[in-house]
């Protein structure tokens, strides 16, 4: 008999306790929610042509950073060598 | 690292051509879809940015305390590093929000700390290009400040009310986005590494020329 009351006590108070608790959400509410497919709805905006842009300039400006590095690289590494011949042979 | 400079280029190239692919096959975000993609690269840049940011700042803070060449040279080519890795993310960035916020471009904490700090550095290479002599301590101070900018670029978006995504955003990252996520990052660092190093040979050959060039003078 005590049992029986006990297991209704719980099942009475675990029902609204339950019922109290929040909904499920992300962990994070500023945090990045991943779906299956894109979002197409009222899309005015291209977005594959603001990607492709970001990242093509991404690229362009990498290599050719790199390019400038290496073009002045090799514009002081001639330099240095005339400079070089230079002062080895007594400034003439 | 000139030992090194070839297995590490290869190890970066390798995960430059990758990266697409993890991109591509990464889940879209639910309110911003395609145009989220830009994050991976974006915020990559950032953190290269910040890291060409301190290494500007300590070669700086280092040059002006011993006198180091090679101190100078580390500024130098930290400075040069800063600004053009800043350049990809004041760019990318605005393409990302013209999208996501319906703007290009909004006058909050930390998109103008973000600018200023580019500006500080590109004043760093303008005094050096065009300060004449004793420009280099003058330059070293101000890449101090631009160091010293970091800290607030970062946590404005913490502590001010912004459109830009929270720090936040990258340690709650889903799964399918955190891999190709800090892939990317481990590439651009390995990227900002390589050009630091090769940036730093440049002004070292740089260097030896014009003391070269006063020994000319001297005979």
């Amino acid at each position: 008999m005590k049992v029986r009351t006990l297991v209704l006590a719980v099942l009475l108070f675990a029902g609204p306790a339950y019922a109290q608790q929040p909904p499920a959400r992300p962990a994070n509410p500023d945090g990045f929610v991943p779906v299956d497919t894109p979002i197409n709805a009222q899309d005015t905006i291209p977005a594959p042509r603001l990607v492709g842009i970001a990242y093509g300039f991404i690229w362009v400006v990498l290599f050719g950073y790199v390019w400038s590095v290496r073009t002045r690289l090799a514009s002081v590494e001639r330099e240095l060598q005339t400079v070089s011949k230079r002062v080895g042979s007594g400034g003439h | 690292m000139r030992k090194l400079f070839v297995p590490v280029a290869v190890v970066a190239a390798a995960m430059f051509l990758y990266a697409p692919f993890m991109i591509l096959a990464a889940p879209y975000e639910s309110t911003m879809g395609l145009v989220q993609k830009i994050f991976y690269f974006h915020a990559s840049c950032g953190m290269a940015m910040f890291a060409a940011a301190f290494a500007s700042g300590i070669g700086s803070a280092m040059f002006l305390f011993s006198k180091r060449p090679a101190a100078d040279r580390l500024a130098v080519a930290g400075a040069e590093l800063t600004s053009v890795i800043g350049l990809i993310v004041l760019v990318t960035g605005p393409l990302w929000a013209r999208k996501a916020w319906g703007v290009w471009w909004q006058w909050d904490a930390r998109l103008t700390s973000t600018l200023v700090m580019w500006m500080i550095f590109n004043a760093y290479l303008l005094l050096r290009r065009y300060g004449g002599p004793g420009s280099d301590r003058l330059a070293a101070a101000v890449a101090l400040f631009g160091m010293a900018n970091v800290p607030f670029v970062y946590w404005s978006v913490n502590v001010w009310r912004t459109l830009h995504p929270k720090t936040s955003v990258i340690p709650s990252l889903q799964p399918g986005m955190r891999g190709p996520f800090w892939f990317c990052v481990v590439a651009f660092l390995l990227l900002f590494s390589l050009l630091l190093s090769l940036r730093m040979e440049l002004e070292r050959r740089r260097q030896q020329l014009d003391e070269l060039y006063l020994a000319a003078e001297g005979d």
